[in-house]
């Protein structure tokens, strides 16, 4: 099976006092971080006519294609911070976008903690829309009980779909990448085919857009004005209920054996065909659960469409380093990209998909530590890449 | 045992290298007995379900016509059969496979599966255009367009992965391509330009790939993830930013059909082969050829062993690290040219996220078809036709919703690497990295 995998998050060495390894646990992300902002900004120079212009004329005037390129970037950096943080609102819109980006990203995490590569989070995310929402547009409930049915009816339909993945993968080996993009696709038809029936359309319309969910079944919001929700607090319980999994219970214990290695794993007596479900169908439940506090939360109304939140995820679980509370801040962080792009794109006219080539970026060089030490000459604790190509096709 | 290859090459239960001990030839002829008695049940299957659904789903009486020329005009020709009695036909074909396969067994299954596919669609159009008529040419024809790009996106994977590189970036490949392809085409005013940039940007980021993964050796799976974000990202990102301000960039044109003389006046075949643009003629020479290159030549043989036993590759003088580097790029200039058929091929001009998953669907093709270019080209067509039929049934009324169509492919290729319709079985160095030394 998994005989070559490593996860992620290597055991920080022990040698190294707590501050000093958390120190050297940042230097990696904080550096690709760097890193990517710095490739980004070229991007933004060299796409604006104004700097193309400039630099154009260089050998006449390099002070003026230097000081264009300076107020391009930090124009488009300084409003894509205010936006993500600038404001009441900005803050609000962040910790918004946050949300999703949480629970997927702990669905990839708590996946390749276990040694599998959960590629399938937007099929995931698709099921956990399809049946929280459904419970939420369907129902007439009292507020509370509306909510936590929809939240647990997403944590389902993920749990569902992404442990069929992991079925597959115990009894019949067939690779977890492959199912799970599969699964993604069917998933997206699925839900095409759902937006055209009477259970899901409004009655006398038929453009794919689902019914509304009602008022008691929305995650409530902290003020009237502003769209930041429980959501939020559900996500942070989320990253409290994970850590204790991973680093407390033996659940946790031995999905890391799973992930570190299979064999042993099994040599150990562990029911590894289990493992690798229960692992699959938790990693499902929690991007089922982002699902759900994007339809109970955000747009309380099913569209067509791969949700972005899918693939944003594993550059999530990829900077947070498979770590719960790393994956809190990796999304924060990518959250607050997201709001910011919006503000950015309406002041500078630098278009949002900028962020996107950070993120990609952003893993890029996580990824490969190698290249971050190369660059910047520092000796810096990268821990292991991990391996998911092992079983691959087999 | 320390080198990871030696040990998964030599370890892998499934397909022992050399069973030396009777015991072990005898495990694996079980094996193979027991893998070709669940053909045969499987052929049976599908006969048996074509009698029922499509056989007796048909009203007695009722007759199927198929057009066989293009156009369809009144002087068009038509091919009538009788419904019920065809479907019946073709289903007792297929269970009569079965019956052989499982009373003497054939010698070359795949191409028995091959036709009971190919049946079974028939079948299912013989039944969906009862009593209706439906231009079968014009149904051909857009399957073989669309299926071009994942039987080219198929042809980058198979070049990676024989060389041991998983791959899973075929579609940023073939979205950046697509991209390169329609602007360079439009800023040079020529089509040729643009395909032959299209090609070099999906050999780029291929580059990068193998880059990253070779000698980075980061994970397969995250650089090809990285790749597809990061086209995905700059694509969209230059498409909104420059295409928008300078919509002038973005009108390539196509590459218009080129009718082959005397091959493209014969019935039927005429229209759909050979009356198609370069990608298709490409695509039909590729396939022929890679097969060819990687299973007849000394440099298939070195590509072939580098993903097999880059170990043993090493020691009689491969550069598995070159190797693999050239096949990785080779393949990205083929993603390249499936991602500038969407471009150059098909719409004429860019639009964002224009691949729509298609990489991955050659990923699947590339899987369901055996890591094998005519096995891939196969799947491919079946891709290809589930896509054509969503836009064709459209007209004809079924009571199966387009939706599921669209999703069988996919849940076809899901069975298929579970092992329920065939073992496939990828090179034994795919995916992992070679450590030199």
């Amino acid at each position: 099976m998994t005989d070559e995998a490593t996860v992620i998050d290597a055991p920080p060495s022990a040698r190294a006092g707590p501050v000093r390894s958390v120190l050297n646990e940042l230097k990696v992300p904080a550096l690709a971080l760097l890193s990517a902002l710095v490739v980004g900004g070229l991007f933004i120079i060299f796409t604006n006519p104004e700097c193309l212009y400039a630099w154009a004329r260089f050998s006449n005037d390099p002070a003026r294609a230097l000081s264009r390129s300076w107020d391009a970037v930090s124009d488009a950096y300084s409003a894509l911070f205010m936006g993500a943080v600038g404001s009441r609102r900005a803050i609000s819109e962040t910790l918004t976008l946050t949300t999703p980006l949480v629970l997927a990203g702990l669905s990839v995490a708590f996946a390749f903690r276990a040694g599998l590569f959960n590629i399938g989070a937007a099929g995931q995310i698709i099921m956990g829309t399809i049946f929280a929402g459904f419970v939420g547009f369907t129902f007439d409930l009292p507020a509370p009980l509306h909510v936590a049915l929809a939240v647990v009816a997403g944590f389902i339909g993920g749990a569902l779909w992404a442990g069929l993945a992991g079925l597959l993968r115990a009894t019949t080996g067939a690779h977890e990448v492959i199912t799970t993009i599969m699964l993604n696709f069917i998933a997206l038809r699925f839900l095409d085919w759902l937006l055209t029936t009477r259970l899901f359309l409004p009655d006398g319309r038929d453009n794919p857009v689902s019914k509304r969910v009602v008022e008691s079944a929305r995650l409530p919001r902290f003020s009237e004005d502003l769209r930041v929700n429980a959501g939020i607090l559900l996500a942070i319980l989320a990253v409290l209920i994970v850590w204790w999994i991973l680093q407390r219970s033996t659940l946790g214990f031995q999905v890391q054996a799973l992930g570190l290695n299979a064999d042993a794993a099994r040599y150990a007596g562990m029911r590894t065909a289990a493992l690798i479900v229960g692992a699959m169908a938790i990693a499902g439940g929690l991007a089922g659960l982002a699902g759900a506090t994007i339809v109970l939360g955000i747009t309380p109304l099913i569209t067509g469409g791969l949700p972005s939140t899918g693939y944003d995820a594993i550059a999530v679980a990829l900077l947070g380093r498979s770590n719960p509370i790393g994956v809190f801040f990796a999304a924060l962080l990518f959250g607050g990209m997201q709001a910011g792009a919006l503000q950015m794109q309406s002041a500078t006219s630098t278009p949002v998909d900028i962020v996107i080539v950070i993120q990609a970026l952003i893993i890029m060089f996580v990824a490969a530590p190698e290249l971050v030490r190369a660059i910047y000459r520092v000796k810096a604790d990268g821990g292991d890449t991990p391996t998911f190509t092992a079983n691959w096709g087999k | 045992m320390t080198d990871p290859s030696v040990t998964t090459a030599g370890a892998d239960p499934d397909e022992p290298q050399q069973p030396t001990t009777s015991a072990a030839v005898d495990a694996v002829d079980g094996r193979a007995r027991r893998r070709a008695r669940t053909a045969g049940i499987i052929y049976l299957a599908v006969g048996l379900g074509i009698m029922g659904l499509f056989g007796l789903g048909s009203e007695s009486g009722l007759s199927s016509s198929f057009g066989l020329s293009e156009g369809g005009g009144s002087d068009s020709f038509f091919l009538t059969l009788p419904s019920r009695g065809t479907a019946m036909l073709i289903g007792v074909m297929c269970a009569a496979f079965g019956g052989i396969q499982l009373a003497r067994g054939f010698r070359r299954r795949g191409l028995v599966t091959v036709a009971v596919i190919t049946l079974g669609c028939f079948a299912f159009l013989v039944w969906a255009t009862r009593g209706q008529d439906f231009s079968l040419v014009g149904m051909l024809q857009t399957t073989v367009t669309r299926s071009a790009p994942i039987a080219l996106g198929a042809m980058a994977g198979i070049l990676c992965e024989r060389s041991g590189v998983v791959n899973i970036a075929i579609e940023g490949m073939m979205l950046f391509a697509a991209f390169v392809g329609a602007v360079a085409a439009s800023a040079a005013g020529n089509l040729w330009v643009g395909l032959a940039l299209g090609i070099a940007g999906g050999a780029a980021l291929a580059a990068v790939h193998a880059w990253l993964s070779i000698t980075f050796r980061v994970d397969q799976i995250i650089s090809g993830t990285v790749l597809n974000i990061f086209a995905l990202g700059i694509t969209s990102f230059l498409a909104t930013g420059l295409l928008r301000d300078y919509p002038s960039l973005n009108r390539s044109g196509t590459f218009r059909p080129v009718p082959i003389p005397g091959l493209s006046s014969i019935p039927v075949i005429g229209p759909v082969l050979f009356n198609q643009n370069i990608f298709i003629y490409l695509m039909f020479v590729l396939v022929p050829l890679l097969t060819w290159s990687l299973f007849r030549t000394r440099w298939g043989l070195r590509v072939r062993s580098v993903g097999e036993h880059p170990k043993a590759a090493d020691t009689v003088g491969i550069d598995v690290y070159r190797v693999r580097y050239r096949s990785v790029i080779m393949g990205g200039a083929m993603a390249g040219l499936a991602g500038s058929f969407l471009s150059l091929g098909s719409l004429g001009a860019f639009e964002n996220n224009m691949t729509a998953g298609r990489g991955y669907i050659a990923l699947a093709a590339m899987i369901f078809g055996r890591w094998n270019p005519f096995g891939a080209l196969g799947a491919a067509l079946l891709f290809g036709f589930a896509e054509a039929l969503q836009t064709k049934l459209a007209i004809i009324e079924t009571p199966i919703p387009s939706e599921f169509l669209l999703m069988a492919p996919y849940v076809v290729t899901l069975l298929v690497v579970a092992g329920f319709v065939g073992r496939s079985r990828a090179p034994a160095a795919d995916g992992q990295p070679y450590v030199k030394g």
